[in-house]
């Protein structure tokens, strides 16, 4: 082991890291965007709204990450002119933002598909409550359904960030310097393979589990109201003797 | 409504046949690892628990890619050094196959032993009980009770270890392995189609998804086939 050139290197390993949280946190905040009105679509009765987003969905689950990777960062190449003519190829050909535009599209769909499992799960009394009441669609969505479906969805959501995060390594191969890729950099520069792919993969490890840390933190808040309540007082005893 | 592939075809088709061979090979590695991991996690040895919990601790938090390049490129170099400290150098270059099966199976393993962990924990304890009343001994417990059960509760959960594995195996083509990914960058260099080729193989991704989907609910009728439903 050659902890000193660890050490060394822990500076880029670390603006390494801050790439792929930029990553991360972009994707998440655009995939979540997205997914929102994906999952109304998803549940939607129109088979016009819910077609299409069910096709996109069931692709970008069924294939892997580093294909749709390739197919936009490589075959927008295919489509140059037109991209061109349309104004788009500057975008297209940086690898950044190809890298934020898959994966933002990657974690939508798995993001709207838990968000449809979570609408769906929302107990059918409620939404009946919500209507005697005479809530309209679009208020019983705002204030019953979708906190509702939040907060039951954001165990697997949890899961979902967490693979988000590990799935930003990938575009270490589309050349772009994040953890993993600057760990590739100085591997070949330095020959010490196993010393610097593991440091990265402990900086990796203690990112996943501050990320899982939080997000437990965020859900027990989100439940305080389903707790049974803790060192309540006890009352005193006023049941006539010889009564359960 | 086919694309035109110039010839390639038949070299996609060939990746997909090694995809499909190194998806299962890993499987395999993935169960086994999984079956060991579990029993060790619900076992009453306290190291034993001690290196599963580290396992799947370590392994789930730190992206698969990572795992491929050190187990392929780290390895060979840490036995290198090891050795020729003790002044006996080696060389070692590892198969692509092979180590991408093990990273793969490693990596899977983890996630299997939750599975595993899960489906023992699932068989309901008053059947365990009552087997030992009959007079059976803890082996003959396992293997008629426990074991037959333990199928049963673990497909779901396999059959997601499954669908994320033959996806990751795509990540084996960063070391040169000529499965699918790999086979279409070969197809994509001669014909500069890129898009075209990208896409006829996340197609063929695609069908594996779909075709396992179809299976996992064959064998879960059939492991299913003896449980009553309401």
């Amino acid at each position: 082991m050659n902890l000193a050139l660890v050490l060394d290197s822990l500076p880029q390993l670390l603006s390494g890291l801050l790439v792929t949280l930029e990553i991360t946190a972009w994707a998440l905040a655009l995939g979540l965007a997205a997914s929102i009105p994906l999952a109304l679509m998803r549940v939607s009765t129109n088979p016009v709204l819910r077609l299409p987003v069910f096709g996109f969905i069931f692709y970008f689950r069924g294939t892997p990450l580093l294909v749709q990777l390739f197919l936009i960062y490589y075959g927008s190449g295919q489509f140059r002119p037109e991209l061109e003519a349309l104004g788009l190829w500057v975008y297209f050909r940086e690898p950044y933002f190809c890298a934020v535009l898959t994966l933002t599209l990657n974690t939508a769909a798995y993001t709207a598909e838990i968000l449809r499992g979570s609408i769906q799960a929302v107990p059918f009394g409620e939404i009946e409550a919500a209507r005697a009441c005479g809530m309209s669609r679009g208020l019983l969505y705002r204030r019953i359904i979708l906190p509702k479906a939040f907060r039951l969805a954001l165990p697997a959501y949890s899961n979902e960030v967490v693979f988000l995060f590990q799935a930003t390594s990938l575009v270490s191969i589309i050349t772009l310097l994040d953890l993993t890729g600057v760990a590739r950099v100085m591997v070949a520069r330095t020959f010490a393979v196993y010393e610097l792919y593991i440091a990265a993969g402990l900086l990796y490890l203690a990112c996943t589990y501050l990320i899982l840390w939080v997000l437990r933190k965020v859900e027990y808040r989100l439940s305080g109201h389903l707790r049974p309540r803790e060192a309540e007082p006890a009352r005193p005893d006023l049941s006539p003797a010889g009564l359960p | 409504m086919l694309p035109d592939l110039r010839g390639y075809g038949w070299m996609l088709w060939e990746g997909l046949q090694l995809t499909l061979l190194v998806g299962l090979a890993s499987l395999l590695l993935a169960i086994l690892l999984g079956l060991l991991g579990a029993w060790a996690k619900l076992g009453a040895s306290r190291i034993a628990r001690g290196i599963a919990g580290t396992y799947t601790t370590v392994v789930r938090g730190v992206p698969e890619l990572l795992l491929i390049l050190l187990v392929f490129y780290g390895t060979p170099t840490l036995i290198q050094n090891t050795a020729a400290r003790w002044g006996t150098p080696v060389y070692i270059n590892l198969d692509p196959f092979v180590s991408g099966v093990l990273t793969l199976g490693f990596i899977y393993g983890a996630f299997a032993t939750e599975v595993f962990r899960g489906a023992f924990l699932a068989v309901p304890p008053g059947q365990i009980e009552a087997a030992r009343a009959c007079g059976m001994s803890r082996h003959l417990t396992f293997r008629r009770i426990v074991l037959p059960q333990v199928w049963r509760f673990a497909l779901p959960g396999l059959g997601n270890v499954w669908m994320v594995l033959i996806k990751a195996t795509a990540l084996i083509s960063v070391i040169q392995l000529d499965e699918l990914m790999r086979k279409t960058q070969i197809a994509v260099g001669a014909t500069k189609l890129p898009f075209t080729f990208y896409f006829v193989a996340s197609l063929m991704y695609l069908g594996i998804t779909v075709a396992s989907m179809l299976l996992q609910q064959r064998f879960e009728a059939m492991a299913n086939r003896g449980v009553r439903r309401a």
